[in-house]
């Protein structure tokens, strides 16, 4: 066997942790009669933070290649790492305290959550199609599963199967594309794909097809972060899922699409250019493609999210407008414009979050998703209105709130690059969004509502309520850290 | 002589078959079958390109892979067509439909 993979053994440490832990759960679910649900839980906690842990010490190691060249060990593959466990521990900690998944047994829910967090730090580090492909299916397939959990609901059930078919469409597209782009290059390999396309023998050469192919692998990148005009699962999907997963869904996949999606330009369908830019090749210039998806993404998303009655059906939406945001930051192909993504990421991290915390807090006290039973909220319960007051003012951006400042690099950078017109574009569906984020808001503090009965949240929810309000509100006072941590994380590894 | 352009317009048949039976038709199992021509019609496709473009067992290698992968995802999405089945007592897809707007 090559050395230098077992060489390579202690770098993978976060994923042997994961995997130990997936096998572990499943184990302890079957062994472990009534405490199997105190010891699944705290299985799962354990494993994530040690893989988290253990992440950490990675951060200075040379920025390379293991396993044949089949997965990146470079600074942004190491914060999407972090990045990704975080989501799925705070996931893990709002689970037990849902009523939607209180009827069924945790274990499975646990060993599925781990399987796919697997997936999504492999797929953020991929530098190879195979395994880009390979672990796209680990999350999608995973999270198939974790969208049907509740077996005996129909709602449920028809969510999974609308995931799974749109889900499989595109991946199938998806790998159509990559074979056009492995028969046009001769390598599956990102790094050799970028040398090949970089040393065409006349500049256009094979443009069309390699049009195809990469409008072919976008369809299976845009599924995952759920882009317009693969977003029509997004909103179904998110409306019947239980609700801890659809939180999952909608910040932890959707930000290893995004590591994936930059990876894939950047990596492979661009070279460095002049200072810190990239420039796209003569025979396929992408940059107006994803720029067009990015816009019509923010607005379908927030003109859609308008009209919606339901709180995660609003959130889906917002999560749609949400990406093309991000998208914006990846498309600018500077420094700056990557650095944004991240920012952007882990602000939305907390809100997104956040909000969705308080959903399921609302669904566990009243059994109601329905914007009309949110009427006059604040006087039910003052704490659970105001911190969604919050949250979804920093979904607005509104300064001082953590989501101003995702917004703010993520419009700088677009401005930096001579594209005043796209932030403007931006900043004005910022505008739209803050009229149906107000609407949640008017109706749960000035609206009058029958039901007057106060309402507590639990104790463990309001714990994590507070995990998510305080990098929301404070995150501006730790900004030093944040740009420290984001910039030093922009480093792709490009071959040496 | 059979070259590579016979195996690229044989798959780029299957994989528009394959789009054309996901969107036409209304059983759930159907749209599977859709769904596993457009898988191999990109194995074709790599098996093709690897023999007569690149030089490598590259997508040799990978077409074995897909074929793992894509009997993974139909054995989880026969298991939810099941539970579909089980509550509606029917595979049509136009039956799932609680979810719009």
């Amino acid at each position: 066997m090559d050395p230098k993979i077992i060489a390579d053994l202690h770098k993978f440490y976060p994923e042997i942790v994961i995997t130990g832990t997936f096998l572990l759960v499943i184990v302890a679910d079957l062994v472990f009669g009534r405490l199997r649900r105190a010891v699944t839980f705290a299985l799962t906690v354990l494993g994530l933070a040690a893989a988290f842990a253990l992440t950490l010490p990675l951060f200075g190691a040379a920025p390379g290649t293991m396993f044949s060249d089949m997965v990146a060990l470079d600074p942004m593959a190491l914060f999407f790492k972090a990045f990704l466990i975080l989501a799925s521990l705070l996931v893990v900690l709002a689970a037990p305290g849902s009523r939607e998944l209180s009827g069924s047994g945790l274990g499975e829910f646990y060993a599925l959550l781990l399987g796919v967090t697997l997936g999504m730090i492999l797929l953020a580090s991929s530098t190879d199609l195979l395994m880009l492909f390979l672990s796209l299916e680990m999350v999608s397939v995973g999270s198939y599963i974790m969208v049907g959990y509740l077996r005996n609901d129909r709602q449920s059930n028809e969510a999974s199967l609308k995931y799974l078919l749109f889900g499989a469409v595109s991946t199938g597209v998806m790998l159509y594309g990559i074979t056009l782009l492995f028969g046009v290059t001769g390598s599956t390999k990102l790094i050799v794909i970028r040398h090949a396309l970089a040393g065409a023998a006349t500049p256009g050469e094979n443009s069309l097809i390699l049009l195809v192919s990469t409008l072919f692998i976008l369809a299976g990148l845009g599924f995952k972060i759920a882009a317009v005009p693969f977003h029509f699962w997004c909103p179904d999907v998110y409306t019947g899922a239980p609700t801890p997963v659809t939180a999952f869904l909608s910040v932890a996949p959707k930000a290893a699409g995004f590591a994936i999606l930059v990876r894939f330009f950047f990596t492979g369908l661009s070279q460095a250019g002049q200072g810190l830019t990239w420039i796209t090749f003569a025979s396929i210039n992408w940059m107006p493609i994803v720029m067009v998806l990015s816009i019509v993404t923010m607005t379908f998303g927030n003109i859609a999210a308008l009209r919606q009655e339901n709180m995660k059906r609003l959130l889906a939406y917002s999560s749609i407008a949400h990406a093309g945001y991000i998208l914006m930051g990846a498309v600018v192909l500077t420094s700056d414009g990557l650095q944004a993504v991240l920012v952007y990421l882990i602000t939305y991290l907390f809100m997104n979050l956040g909000a969705f915390m308080i959903v399921i807090e609302i669904y566990n006290r009243t059994g109601s998703f329905e914007l009309k039973d949110y009427r006059g909220f604040y006087r039910r319960s003052p704490f659970l209105s105001v911190s969604m007051s919050v949250f979804l003012l920093s979904l607005m951006g509104i300064p001082p709130l953590a989501g101003f400042f995702g917004k703010l690099y993520v419009f700088a950078a677009a401005v930096n690059r001579d594209l005043a017109w796209f932030a403007v574009i931006g900043a004005l569906n910022s505008v739209v969004a803050v009229y149906y984020y107000a609407r949640v808001m008017k109706t749960m503090v000035i609206d009058g509502g029958d039901e007057t009965s106060p309402v507590h949240a639990s104790w463990d929810s309001t714990a994590l309520i507070w995990v998510m309000l305080i990098p929301t509100v404070g995150l501006m006072l730790f900004w030093d850290q944040v740009q420290k941590i984001t910039s030093g994380s922009v480093g792709l590894f490009l071959g040496n | 002589m059979i070259g590579l352009t016979h195996y690229l317009v044989i798959s780029a048949a299957l994989f528009s078959l394959g789009i054309m039976c996901v969107l036409t038709r209304k059983n759930a199992v159907s749209v599977l079958m859709g769904i596993e021509l457009i898988l191999n019609s990109a194995n074709l496709n790599l098996v093709a390109f690897s023999r007569f473009t690149s030089g490598n067992l590259d997508g040799q290698v990978f077409a074995v892979f897909t074929i793992i992968v894509a009997a993974a995802e139909v054995a989880v999405a026969l298991a939810i067509v099941l539970s579909m089945y089980r509550m509606l007592r029917s595979v049509n897809l136009d039956r799932a439909d609680t979810l719009k707007g």
